[in-house]
């Protein structure tokens, strides 16, 4: 062994001495390795643990909250929903498509693994800017295929998400992907071994030498070495996935089962360790049991090989020919490799002889924490200061929303999600392109709609505030189609958290989000953190992505953004404020991404969602859409691309015209109702104290805008339409 | 009247077409497992959409030489309905009970979305209840959904009135722009010369239902049930 043996796994000087204290000698190669993996940040969550503290993470809804594959919240009739979001961000930085396919192998497992049977995908994706770079193109392209060619072929619906291109993401793309399943409250399984002399199985692919090292590759920043990192990303196989997704829940309606867990990160050292903490318990398995796809795999390579589609079950004994059954049924591998102990102790053996032995809870819960270190980085108080009067002043507003409308950020999606079967298990109600995505549950008559949000822009200038507003505009996307918000898990993405300021920016947003959720009783029941997403020239935005679900408790009520009928009534709830920082307007139209960041009050945020909710409930309103990024000229556009139809809008204001139509100023939403209605949906914005505005009628195909009696939008529904759509594909080729 | 919907090992529209028969239409229907042999008891058979061994090789290959394929063959020979959607489209063409092949999309990428196609043949049992040339607004989800045959293949095609859906536009025209896939003359689905054979890679069974935007698609399980019942056409 070299002088400094920790170094090669990824560890620290005072690491290793823990190691040796734990103990009580040198670890040897397999076990050095072990602690490697599983100390790394990706799996240990060592710089990020401390600060969970803050987030809620309990109600009388959660089930299952944070530490599982899973967090489960119950919706009802003895039903309840499992949720959790990953991040496959250096993986999908050197091979796009099985990056992003892996990543969706991942989260599904995770799903599964409590039992819940998937029934959707979302993503939030972020690349460097796309129209002039041809390598960012290509990652792009890969990781929507990778995503759709893995999620398609499962048969799992992907139904939302978003996307967003900056050139922060330029040498770190991020790739976040959610998972959803329905669960009955009598089936949910966790990842425990328990009961002495239990068994240890082993299913699903054979182990071969992919993905080795992948959670510490995940855990340093991206540099040209690491990205000739290829071995470190996996392979997936999304039919042998299906097979194992059905067997396990096959499985899983039996009682043969006491513990579950995938082969994630960090592979059977994680599974196994963690499994074995978790039950208070010890496992004694052996590698040379393990079915395996290569010659010559030494004890180390199995131990932490990252192959994909397996899992690791722990069964009652004697069940063991009845569980192989059900495998043999669907062709796949299942073979007994250990059993449970009460030592305390992970024992590695090969053929009979011990090759490793470590307590299993020093693996998977004693790595070390750290409190580090924050500071206010200097950038943000010169890059909040804006001055509003020295911004050009702009002639043809038409030209403008043209230009906005064919931006990358707030053009139609539609190239994205047609390549994603969003349909399968035909329970898709909405479908991608709207605020949510709503999914009917079966033998009910309730929907779950569910959301990925982030503006990492307003993170990056006040994260504390971004990361309110990404948790409202999600609670918000929610509402607008019928739902009532349950529950979060969180992609937390950000750079090096041993540099000062990048950990202010993650201090920050948890503190943020915390607020937020607390506000709102939505709780966190999981979720995943992902730090180094950095190159030597810079650090990302902070991106802590907010995957939200909610519940529409009758399949009536669903709402959706589009106009429905001409002669409609338009009002906007909330009110438009001189809020043109940190907007996609400043970056399209000025180039300039600076400014405050809009302003969020929490409460008047709830009282509109609340009003919404009532709105929908009575049946008052036809149509409901969020204002988000180009605020009011894009939300327009959105109703008016999905419908068909046109609007005539006339007000009056004291801001300038382009600050009017492309502020994002927080808590709007986006209404049209029958000319009937309005008296009584004025009452009630009164009643939750909702500042609104009456802006005009739906008309036949076109969008005119006047303000302060001045013409100033007068446009084509047909060219919005075209325009919106047509960015993309033009890019993309 | 029982319907068998066929289930391999990743076909993943078994569910969604069960339920349309099961919920919507109030049919005795049962998932048959891909080792099953004896299939008598259905009066039709579907093989449903997904991947069903992976087609990591070409779509279908493999699953026609699992078991219930012989059976199915023999079911389609007795001239007893037989409907391929998407992928089972894809089987039927190779287990040859249906002509042509079925390539990867001429843009290469997987498509799904919702688009309009013409009833060129109401004389099936799956068409009868529509009209010669009715625009229906069907989704496709595929990325193996090219049609392909040769000019003597299309010319038999042509001339045994076998083109049962053409792609076209919202106003029922047949174009280029309304060709999604690439597919030899707009080609949707296709039936055997004796017409109890379908092969479809629009999904009608995901467009059953309002509440999912639309129930175009009823028409042709209505059509196969208004068949059965009366035992010929009219």
């Amino acid at each position: 062994m070299n002088n400094k043996p920790w170094e090669s796994v990824g560890l620290t000087r005072e690491e290793y001495d823990k190691i040796l204290e734990i103990l009580g000698r040198e670890p040897n190669n397999l076990e050095l390795n072990m602690y490697g993996v599983m100390w790394s940040e990706h799996c240990s969550y060592k710089n990020s643990r401390a600060l969970f503290k803050h987030f809620p993470t309990s109600n009388e809804r959660v089930l299952q909250g944070p530490g599982e594959n899973a967090g489960i919240i119950d919706i009802g009739d003895n039903k309840a929903i499992a949720m959790k979001i990953e991040s496959h961000n250096h993986p999908s930085a050197v091979e796009p498509y099985q990056g992003a396919a892996t990543g969706v192998g991942g989260i599904i497992r995770d799903i599964f693994a409590m039992g819940a049977r998937p029934i959707a995908l979302l993503n939030s994706l972020r690349f460097g800017e796309i129209e002039d770079d041809a390598h960012m193109r290509y990652l792009f392209s890969g990781v929507v295929s990778g995503i759709g060619g893995y999620g398609n072929c499962i048969g799992i619906p992907t139904v939302g998400g978003e996307v967003y291109f900056n050139k922060c993401y330029k040498g770190n793309p991020l790739v976040n992907a959610m998972c959803i399943g329905v669960i009955e409250h009598d089936k949910i399984h966790r990842g425990t071994a328990a009961g002495v002399g239990n068994l240890v199985m082993y299913v699903g692919a054979s182990t071969g030498r992919d993905g080795i090292g992948g959670a510490s590759f995940a855990s340093v920043e991206l540099t040209e070495e690491t990205a000739v990192k290829k071995s470190a990303v996996q392979v997936g196989d999304p039919f042998m996935e299906k097979l194992l997704l059905e067997a396990c829940l096959e499985l899983l309606d039996t009682d043969y089962v006491v513990g579950i867990q995938d082969l994630g990160a960090a592979g059977l050292t994680s599974a196994c360790s963690e499994m074995a903490s978790r039950g208070n318990s010890g496992m004694v398995i052996d590698v040379s049991l393990v079915p395996r796809r290569e010659e010559g795999m030494l004890p180390v390579e199995v131990m932490i090989s990252e192959s994909q589609e397996r899992m690791l079950l722990v069964i009652k004994k004697g069940a063991e020919e009845k569980v192989k059954k059900i495998f043999d049924k669907w062709g796949l591998h299942s073979a007994v490799i250990g059993k449970v102990t009460d030592d305390g102790m992970l024992t590695i053996m090969e053929n009979g002889k011990i090759v490793g032995r470590v307590p299993a809870k020093s693996l998977a819960d004693e790595a070390p924490k750290y409190y580090r270190e924050y500071e206010k980085p200097e950038y943000i108080d010169k890059k909040r200061a804006l001055s509003i009067d020295k911004l050009k002043e702009v002639n043809d507003l038409n030209e403008v929303l043209f230009k906005m409308i064919s931006s990358t950020n707030l053009c139609s999606r539609e190239w994205v999600y047609n390549q994603y079967d969003y349909q399968v298990r035909t329970n898709t109600v909405i479908t991608p392109g709207s605020d949510a995505a709503v999914i009917r549950i079966d033998e009910t008559n309730k929907a779950i709609a569910a959301t990925t949000d982030c503006n990492s822009r307003y993170c990056y200038l006040n994260p504390r505030r971004g990361a309110r507003i990404a948790v409202a505009e999600a609670a918000r996307n929610i509402v607008v189609t019928g739902g009532k918000p349950l529950a979060i898990t969180d992609g937390l993405n950000f750079g090096n958290p041993e540099k000062p300021d990048r950990f202010w920016q993650f201090r920050e947003s948890i503190l943020g989000i915390s607020e937020a959720c607390r506000k709102f009783n939505i709780p966190v029941v999981s979720g995943n953190v992902s730090f180094y997403n950095e190159t030597p020239e810079n650090a990302i935005y902070p991106t802590p992505i907010i995957g939200m679900i909610g519940l529409i408790d009758d399949l009536d009520k669903v709402m959706t953004m589009e106009f429905k009928e001409e002669g409609d009534i338009i009002v906007l709830l909330g009110s438009t404020k001189e809020e043109i920082g940190a907007s996609e307007y400043l970056k399209v139209i000025h180039g300039l991404e600076l400014g405050e960041v809009p302003e969020i009050d929490l409460d008047l945020e709830k009282r509109l969602q609340d009003l919404c909710v009532e709105l929908i409930d009575k049946k008052l309103i036809k149509s409901a859409h969020d204002l988000s990024e180009g605020g009011l000229a894009l939300a327009l556009s959105e109703c008016l691309a999905k419908s068909n139809l046109g609007a005539e809008i006339s007000v009056d204001t004291d801001l300038r015209e382009d600050i009017y139509l492309f502020s994002e100023s927080q808590s709007r939403i986006l209404v049209s109702l029958d000319t009937n209605n309005v008296d009584k949906l004025k009452e009630l914005c009164n009643r939750y104290e909702i500042p609104f505005t009456v802006l005009g009628r739906t008309i036949k195909d076109k969008l005119s805008i006047k303000i302060n009696g001045d013409l100033v939008i007068d446009v084509k529904v047909e060219d919005i339409t075209d325009k919106l759509r047509s960015v993309l594909p033009c890019i993309m080729g | 009247m029982k319907f068998g919907v066929v289930v391999f090992p990743g076909s993943n529209c078994d569910i969604d077409c069960y339920k349309v028969l099961s919920n919507v239409l109030k049919k005795d229907v049962d998932y048959v497992w891909h080792d099953t042999e004896n299939i008598e008891k259905y009066d039709v058979i579907i093989l449903p959409g997904g991947f069903s061994y992976g087609d990591y090789l070409r779509c279908g290959a493999i699953a026609r030489f699992s078991k219930i394929m012989d059976s199915v063959v023999k079911h389609a020979n007795k001239g007893k309905l037989v409907i391929g959607i998407c992928n089972g489209f894809q089987i039927l063409t190779e287990v040859g009970l249906l002509p042509g092949a079925l390539i990867r999309n001429n843009n290469l990428k997987f498509i799904c979305k919702t688009v309009p196609i013409r009833v060129e043949n109401n004389t099936t049992p799956f068409t009868l209840n529509c009209e010669k040339g009715q625009v229906i607004n069907i989704p496709i989800a595929h990325g193996e959904g090219n049609y392909f045959i040769d000019e003597e293949g299309l010319a038999q095609l042509e001339k045994n009135n076998q083109i049962v859906f053409r792609y076209c536009s919202e106003e029922g025209l047949i174009d280029e722009k309304s060709n999604p896939n690439g597919s030899v003359k707009n080609i949707a689905g296709i039936c055997n010369k004796a017409g109890n054979v379908l092969g479809m890679m629009p999904h009608p069974e995901r467009a059953s239902e309002l509440l999912l935007g639309n129930e175009d698609g009823l028409i042709l399980f209505k059509s196969i049930i208004d068949y059965l019942e009366r035992g010929h056409f009219e």
